[in-house]
């Protein structure tokens, strides 16, 4: 890695410095837009006690939770965890902590993270469990609760294009979380389907400029559906 | 007679205005978009990033990136647009989305919404609805009057934890059309053949009935 240049070679070098107990942000949602080579290579590490932050923990034997398999996750923060039997098991168990987040709360703490901002009020969840022991403010008449912002030692992002500068660019709906995830990591790697040449990206295109992103990785993605949904045409 | 799922559908879709961004739940509330009014444009937004979304794919459109909140794959419309779960929620929260529809275990006669947790069973999460419920100009809520057992879902004060404080406005049930507001239900319509009688046998909750209360009509 020589300057700009951001690309590495290997799963390895990808993951390099990763270590027990931290945490990791991973974009995408559901099965979609989720950095399927780095995943596997967390796997490949046997790193454990983990904290995963992600909107899911994906299913059972692919995404995130092939993790599970191994209890290398220690606590999952997600906003919804319904398609997982693992996941369950774990968590009934006691041996999987799970920190439930509203989904627009979750992509704004990424966001905040990523942005220097610590913590932010948001109407979300006042009156709910998820306000439980939280700080909480009236403001013009109505209630808010302070959330803590998110970051990451590591964040796995999946991208469509990259360029060495480590600009991204993502495809459809699997942008989802990656833009967020992608700014809250302290290192930040992308797994890209293309690596284009500095230049081919418009720049005012660009949806995650380089300055994010400290390490970019082609992969090969599977790309597996979760709910295959088809009309007759 | 009680509703059919389609026919609650057919009922929200009534409350569709020309110009309005929606956002439909699970269930009933994706139906809806099956029962657009002619002559009404309305743009469906989708909490994963997308606005402007169109229907299921043919096979040949059929591409894994391209997925709705029910990680269903799913069309964009000409139009449409995508972004980060960021700006999607920007947007819930910051008021722009004017409908959201939404089902739920309870709601109660301050507007308080229970859709998310039924303690003693697994909790799958909340997913996007405490957001949108929280962020919503107006939200309807679709949902059977009562349980399979017949007790009522239309309480005082929800028992199960809740997704939203003093937020529902409207609820499209089975039997009825309910307003929200001064801490009661306000009976507006009746499903045909259902009588203002059963709809308060099965309203916990205060409901007050003025005058008579029409059928609902569908075109």
């Amino acid at each position: 890695m020589a300057g700009f240049n951001k690309v590495v070679h290997s799963y390895e070098d990808a993951m390099a410095g990763l270590q027990d107990g931290m945490t990791v942000i991973a974009g995408g949602f559901g099965l979609c837009g989720i950095p399927e080579g780095l995943i596997a290579q967390i796997k490949k590490m046997g790193t454990t006690d983990l904290t995963v932050v992600s909107n899911n923990c994906g299913v059972d034997g692919f995404g995130l939770g092939i993790l599970l398999e191994d209890r290398q996750i220690k606590k999952m923060v997600a906003s919804y965890v319904g398609e997982n039997a693992l996941f369950e098991k774990q968590l009934l168990s006691g041996e999987l902590e799970v920190e439930l987040t509203p989904q627009g709360t979750l992509a704004e703490k990424m966001r905040a993270g990523g942005a220097g901002i610590p913590a932010f009020f948001t109407a979300t969840g006042y009156g709910t469990p998820v306000a439980e022991n939280k700080e909480t403010r009236e403001i013009n008449g109505r209630n808010y609760v302070l959330e803590p912002a998110i970051t990451g030692d590591f964040a796995i992002v999946r991208a469509w294009k990259a360029d060495r500068y480590g600009n991204l660019v993502f495809r459809h709906t699997s942008m989802n979380f990656n833009p967020m995830a992608a700014t809250a990591g302290k290192i930040t790697v992308a797994e890209v389907e293309e690596i284009v040449e500095p230049g081919e990206l418009e720049p005012s295109q660009i949806h995650t400029p380089g300055i994010y992103v400290q390490r970019v990785i082609k992969g090969s993605f599977e790309k597996r559906i979760e709910r295959r949904m088809v009309r007759q045409g | 007679m009680a509703l059919s799922r389609e026919q609650v559908a057919m009922r929200v879709a009534q409350e569709l205005e020309d110009g309005y961004y929606v956002n439909l739940g699970i269930g009933i509330p994706t139906l809806v978009a099956n029962y657009v009014p002619e002559g009404i444009e309305v743009m469906l937004q989708s909490e994963n990033g997308l606005l402007g979304m169109g229907p299921y794919p043919t096979e040949a459109q059929l591409d894994a990136d391209m997925i709705n909140a029910g990680k269903e794959t799913v069309t964009a419309i000409k139009g449409a647009a995508i972004f980060s779960s960021a700006e999607s929620f920007a947007m819930i929260r910051g008021g722009h989305v004017d409908l959201t529809v939404l089902g739920a275990f309870e709601v109660d006669q301050n507007g308080n919404i229970a859709s998310w947790m039924i303690p003693g069973k697994l909790v799958k999460g909340m997913g996007g609805a405490m957001d949108l419920v929280a962020g919503a100009q107006n939200i309807v809520v679709t949902m059977t009057h009562a349980d399979k057992y017949g007790n009522s879902k239309l309480l005082q004060s929800c028992t199960l934890p809740l997704t939203g404080v003093g937020c529902v406005k409207k609820i499209v049930t089975d039997l009825a059309v309910l307003e929200v507001r001064n801490g009661a239900f306000h009976l507006l319509e009746r499903a045909p053949g259902i009588t203002v009688e059963e709809i308060q046998q099965k309203t916990a909750g205060k409901l007050v009935v003025n005058g008579d209360i029409p059928e609902m009509v569908f075109n």
